[in-house]
């Protein structure tokens, strides 16, 4: 889209609700707070906010926690694709801004799933065929879970590639090792790849270990144009580019190839709309709700050939001093998974672009990439955000 | 006939087993449905491209043209498996551990399904696998399949 500087989307406020346990709060309130803190942070309040986005598991979602906020909004937006829903709102509020459609939309995420459903849902449970609406029951027939989805994805990846169980493993340290220094994460305590390794088969090749935590938690992101930015004093953080895309939806058995994720299609995209290439990514933010994701993910973005996946992530790859500094604040695996996680990957990438990454911080970190990834490998959305005008 | 499997679930039930879920029949999917209850499997092919498909939709995803169902081999290869040891949803959990399989059928298209008969230990993505069939319903049938050769 072709617009002029100063309504360029920018971010100005982020921030996260308290996680991963909130046993004491409702998920609205989860909402509230984060959207408290992140207008906060950009020096904005509600009384600026003419439009609003977030997403859930019913329809009118957003526009329940927008009553709930008080808010009135002329522009409203809950597109839901799973784990990159928030990669995508954030992409259609770009649009909104620049094309003058609205100028501050506040995007909110909140999750009270661990104190709701205890560990169910996300290691075990999704594996029900009482909720099987149409096509949906092709798949819903033979007791295959959510991290059975990815599972066979794996296995796939294995086959093909010669990828290996040590190797998926290793996402999942590094995630730990960042997890350390976040003193939000759920897991904290190192781990080894030998301890993922030896960790229980939930689906084979899948251990525990190689799966997301289950939290409570939320976050927030407040875009404007360039130019309010600049008339408040923040910090602008300028969305690039940005592209989502889609394979199949709750039938991994239509998904055309199980080792080539949505990130193959958006990613390409978004890097040709922000004209710049993956070798300039200083840091990524990759939706890890399973270890396997994070190897389809980095392939799929180019960040290396189909199939050598496995030995980018090897031997610290995704670490800080490693080719792609990842998951910066320990990530779905060991800091915080409220189910739809994408939220966590811009706010993480925003602090580390403005130097608020602390001891995780990538040196000068110029251009970060969030990418969120949603429902069984069903949905890809890239963001590349960076802190210099474009 | 359920999934190999004798391990029991965590969980303590008292209640008597839930039956394997059955599909409902639509517009699109009862005639695959039905043949499965008569113990065939069936596979679209588009009367204008001659692209083979599933599951059954009302038109060929290729070219949009009318599609016809025709009946398949019953033969295909594991593209890829995965053995479920956690799942707390009733009746699959008193199944544990058992396998969900990505089946690639001889005339293209693929679909999910249980392996069954079978040592989950030993399985390969590749290996060559058959339709068994089982009524589910008084109108509806499913394949399982099972390692062959």
């Amino acid at each position: 889209m072709s617009v002029s500087k100063g309504r360029r989307a920018v971010i100005v406020g982020v921030a996260t609700s308290d996680y991963p346990k909130l046993p004491e709060m409702s998920e609205h309130a989860v909402h509230g707070q984060a959207a408290d803190r992140a207008l906060a942070d950009g020096g904005l309040t509600m009384k600026d906010v003419d439009g609003f986005a977030s997403t859930g598991f019913f329809p009118m979602y957003a526009t329940g926690v927008a009553e709930y906020l008080g808010l009135h909004p002329t522009y409203y937006d809950e597109t839901n694709a799973g784990g990159a829903s928030f990669e995508v709102l954030a992409e259609h509020a770009a649009y909104a801004i620049e094309s003058g459609a609205a100028e501050v939309v506040l995007i909110t995420y909140g999750s009270i799933q661990l104190s709701q459903m205890g560990r169910r849902l996300g290691t075990g449970g999704g594996g029900g065929a009482g909720f099987a609406p149409g096509p949906a029951i092709y798949d819903a027939l033979w007791g295959n879970t959510l991290v059975g989805s990815y599972a066979l994805a794996a296995r796939r990846h294995m086959h093909q590639y010669g990828t290996t169980p040590e190797q998926l493993a290793s996402v999942a340290v590094t995630m730990r090792t960042h997890a350390a220094t976040n003193p939000q994460a759920q897991e904290r305590e190192p781990i080894t790849v030998e301890d993922v390794v030896s960790s229980r088969l939930v689906a084979d090749p899948l251990h525990k270990l190689d799966c997301c935590v289950i939290s409570d938690g939320g976050g927030a992101c407040v875009m404007t144009t360039a130019e309010r930015a600049a008339d408040l004093g923040a910090t602008p953080i300028y969305i690039l580019g940005a592209a989502h895309s889609t394979t199949h939806h709750m039938n991994i058995s239509a998904m055309p190839d199980l080792t080539v994720s949505p990130a193959a299609q958006c990613g390409p995209l978004a890097f040709a709309r922000a004209g710049i290439t993956p070798a300039e990514i200083d840091v990524a933010e990759l939706y890890d709700s399973f270890t396997i994701t994070v190897v389809l993910t980095v392939e799929d973005l180019g960040f290396c050939a189909k199939g050598e996946g496995g030995a980018f992530v090897e031997n610290g790859g995704l670490g800080l001093g490693g080719h792609l500094p990842t998951n910066t604040d320990g990530g779905g695996l060991s800091a915080c998974h409220p189910g739809m996680r994408g939220m966590f990957l811009i706010v993480e990438a925003v602090r580390q672009l403005r130097g608020q990454g602390g001891a995780t911080q990538v040196p000068d970190a110029r251009i970060a990439v969030a990418h969120g990834t949603g429902g069984m490998l069903s949905t890809g959305a890239t963001l590349i955000l960076g802190k210099e005008e474009p | 006939m359920t999934p190999t499997g004798t391990d029991k679930s965590p969980l303590t039930d008292e209640r008597p087993p839930k039956p394997r879920p059955a599909p409902i029949p639509d517009h699109d999917s009862a005639p695959y449905w039905t043949a499965l209850h008569e113990g065939k499997l069936l596979v679209q092919k588009c009367q204008d491209c001659g692209e083979f498909q599933l599951y059954p939709r009302d038109r060929c995803l290729a070219c949009r043209g009318p599609v016809a169902f025709v009946e398949a081999s019953g033969r295909g290869t594991i593209y890829s498996f995965t053995v479920i040891r956690q799942n707390y949803a009733r009746p699959f959990r008193d199944w544990i551990p058992y396998v969900v399989a990505l089946v690639e059928l001889e005339e293209g298209p693929r679909l999910m399904t249980n392996l069954i008969d079978c040592d989950p230990e030993v399985l390969q993505v590749g290996d060559a696998v058959e339709a068994r069939f089982e009524a589910v319903s008084e109108e509806a049938g499913i394949a399982l399949f099972t390692p062959v050769g």
